[in-house]
């Protein structure tokens, strides 16, 4: 064991002290947390200002909507014409019109004329700010009082609840599964990028030759788990150090953006849950992602979805790197992987595309045979973990499989390793390998 | 006789489509220098791999100091493979330390005795380089000591010269020669017929996986001689062949000065007699014996071998 333990050492070490390696820690963070914040940000707001002549054919009955400017959306009350209007637009620094026809409470329609295009989100704030004035003049008109119009007024929402013998939970399945198709995601790219890396690491000692001098001295079996072990401790470290800046930088990022975009947030720091809930029943977009998200946070089970994670990543892993450095020993340099690799990635890059359309049929019987067979199951059981209603016998089947696929591919792999890292200067065939299974 | 380190016994290895070893026994005396030769693809890399527990013979044991060869004995043996090589991107100190605690030192140790070699083959400033900056001769250097550190009873070198210059080459020989007289046996592989005949005690030679010749250099040596001498003289090669008298001239040279004539003893013959017949003929200058070199007699072998 103490062989290994230096073979595990050294593996280890070499990577994580590489420039490289620190750089992609770095980066790759960098780069998540950029992209997470990237999709925030362009959800809550682009900081487009707006300033909108308003040409209001019921005059003056819109010109509290002066009142309702925003550090975004700054509303010019005018009682000119919208011909006057659209022609003082294009020679100023308004950016549109909003036209408010003389049928506006009854057709609830009104008009918006940009210069360039303004985002979703400041559209449907303008939207709703058109929308609580007409509301308030046709209570006014139809004499209806506004605490009786919320009592009467009907938004229905929908809000699946599975029931399953652990009692009742909410659901968020879609939510969830993305989740988890994160999780299958990152399975993916750490099975790819290290398990290569094994491949690559066992190529070395070949080319190099120094593989005769380490195998006279420890047994190949020995140096090919060292290098598998060493090269997933380098995952696990990457993958913690990715963890940890991820949620540092997110910190950071998303106070900036916060106070960057007082005006907008303030709404969504000053709401009650009830109000919230309001908010969300009248569609306001940028509220209600911002509360799944807080919601999705919670109804994950944490604990279990990390757990599980760290299990299939380490079993998918070990059962991929075998293969990977089992076709490392087979041949002479990387140019000629290619014939072996295909067989090797097809499953995986089919388990990744599949959880795509898993996502949307969890329950059905391809999730059910992929997240069974160890060669896919590390990543599409990731999406059902996620959702959290796998049986236990489903869970228990997919573990013992995949633990007994990754001892079957280390046994097989090591049997190839040992004969393909002694033979040098050829290209080793199928019916080759298949030889060297046998003896 | 001596004390034997290292025995095979009727060893053979097959590999999926050719014969690589068949029944080859040797044994390597302790403190000797065993020079194990044969042409490329005879076997020897097959044999050495045995021996170092690479792989293991499908039939025949083998035995270390008396006990059958097992992992214990892993530590004892180091190994200088023909194929080596060093992790490129690595420290040259600590690529050493590492090996060496591959082999079993404890890493202290093997801090301490890097430090002595680094410091006796005058290469100190190479601790903190990475391998790849060093040429193919320093490589071989750093791949020597690594060798040799763990203190093996059993030294294994293939083509330990290559790549060498001659004062390193010097250099690395007379540290064998050193390791020898401390107690060591060294099993040396090499197509490099000059430095068996310098180095070598014992030979074996393998060819096409069987082993056709083996003993003590100097037996195997005096075996071969063919009774031939070469004699220096004045005077013509006609004066010469008056006194022949059934011995056989296989060549002759000569200058102004001086002719050299190369002839094979008569069947039962001895030097005594040829000469006697020719000295009434010509002026003899110098007469030696030819021994055939190690080059000649493997030559000589594995031809043979081959029209078996």
């Amino acid at each position: 064991m103490g062989k290994i333990t230096l073979i595990i050492q050294r593996e280890y070490l070499t990577r994580v002290r590489k420039k490289s390696f620190l750089i992609l820690s770095l980066l790759g963070p960098l780069l998540i947390a950029g992209m997470m914040m990237l999709v925030i940000w362009m959800g809550m707001a682009e900081n487009e200002n707006q300033k909108l002549i308003v040409v209001d054919d019921l005059n003056p009955a819109f010109s509290m909507l002066k009142h309702k400017s925003t550090n975004n959306v700054k509303f010019v009350y005018t009682d000119i014409s919208l011909d006057s209007a659209k022609a003082k637009l294009l020679e100023s620094d308004f950016t549109g019109v909003l036209y408010l026809p003389r049928n506006v409470l009854n057709a609830k329609a009104a008009q918006l004329f940009f210069k360039k295009h303004p985002s979703s989100f400041v559209l449907r704030s303008i939207e709703k700010k058109v929308e609580g004035i007409v509301e308030s003049l046709n209570l006014a008109q139809f004499g209806i009082d506004k605490d009786d119009f919320y009592k009467v007024k009907s938004t229905v929402t929908l809000h699946p609840v599975l029931f399953s013998e652990s009692g009742e939970e909410a659901d968020a399945s879609k939510e969830k599964a993305y989740v988890g198709f994160a999780f299958g995601l990152m399975i993916y790219m750490f099975i790819f990028l290290y398990g290569v890396q094994v491949m690559r690491g066992v190529i070395e000692e070949k080319t190099s030759r120094i593989v005769e001098v380490i195998i006279s001295s420890v047994r190949p079996f020995q140096l090919m788990m060292g290098k598998i072990v060493g090269v997933a401790l380098v995952g696990l470290t990457q993958i913690a150090i990715w963890v940890a800046l991820t949620f540092g930088i997110m910190a950071v990022g998303q106070s900036v953006i916060y106070e960057s975009n007082f005006g907008v947030d303030k709404v969504a720091e000053q709401m009650t849950p009830e109000m919230a809930k309001k908010l969300e029943a009248a569609n306001a977009f940028n509220t209600r992602a911002l509360i799944d998200q807080s919601n999705i946070i919670f109804m994950i089970n944490w604990p279990v979805m990390i757990g599980w994670f760290l299990f299939f990543f380490l079993g998918g892993y070990l059962l991929y790197s075998a293969l990977f450095a089992a076709i490392g020993s087979a041949v002479d340099s990387e140019t000629d992987t290619q014939q072996f690799m295909l067989p090797v990635t097809m499953p995986l890059i089919f388990a990744y595309v599949m959880s795509v359309f898993i996502i949307e049929n969890p329950e059905g019987p391809a999730a059910f045979w992929m997240s069974i067979v160890p060669l896919t199951s590390p990543i599409v059981m990731m999406v059902r973990v996620a959702m959290g209603n796998v049986p236990m016998w489903e869970m228990a089947l997919s573990s013992i499989l995949l633990i007994a696929a990754f001892v079957f591919t280390v046994w097989l792999s090591g049997r190839i390793y040992r004969t393909g890292i002694l033979m040098y200067g050829k290209k080793a065939s199928y019916k080759e390998i298949w030889k060297w299974l046998w003896y | 006789m001596a004390e034997e380190i290292f025995r095979s016994e009727n060893i053979t290895k097959r590999y999926s489509n050719h014969l690589a070893l068949d029944e080859v026994s040797i044994t390597v005396e302790k403190q000797s220098i065993f020079g194990l030769l044969g042409p490329n693809g005879a076997g020897k890399t097959s044999l050495i791999r045995i021996i170092n527990q690479i792989t293991a013979p499908d039939s025949g044991t083998a035995y270390f100091n008396g006990e059958p060869l097992n992992a214990a004995h892993i530590g004892h043996i180091g190994y200088l493979p023909e194929e080596r090589g060093l992790y490129k991107k690595m420290k040259v100190g600590e690529q050493a330390l590492y090996l060496a605690q591959l082999k079993g030192l404890e890493k202290a140790v093997a801090l301490e005795r890097l430090k002595d070699w680094f410091v006796k083959l005058e290469i100190q400033g190479w601790w903190n380089k990475n391998v790849e900056e060093l040429s193919k001769g320093m490589q071989q250097k750093i791949q020597f000591v690594i060798t040799v550190l763990h203190e093996p009873k059993l030294l294994i070198f293939d083509e330990p010269f290559s790549g060498f210059d001659p004062i390193n080459t010097e250099l690395i020989k007379n540290e064998i020669l050193k390791l020898r007289e401390n107690g060591a046996t060294i099993i040396f592989s090499t197509h490099n017929m000059e430095s068996v005949e310098e180095l070598c005690d014992h030979i074996a030679l393998i060819d096409n996986s069987k082993k056709i010749l083996d003993g003590k250099l100097k037996d195997i040596r005096s075996s071969h001689k063919s009774n031939t001498y070469t004699i220096g003289f004045r005077g013509d090669f006609a004066a010469l062949k008056k006194g022949l008298d059934g011995h056989k001239l296989i060549e002759e040279r000569g200058d102004e000065d001086l002719n050299r004539a190369k002839i094979r003893l008569a069947d039962g013959a001895r030097l005594n007699t040829l000469l006697q017949g020719v000295l009434p003929h010509i002026e003899v200058e110098f007469c030696t014996e030819l021994i055939p070199s190690i080059r000649d007699i493997f030559i000589e072998e594995v031809k043979e071998n081959k029209g078996r």
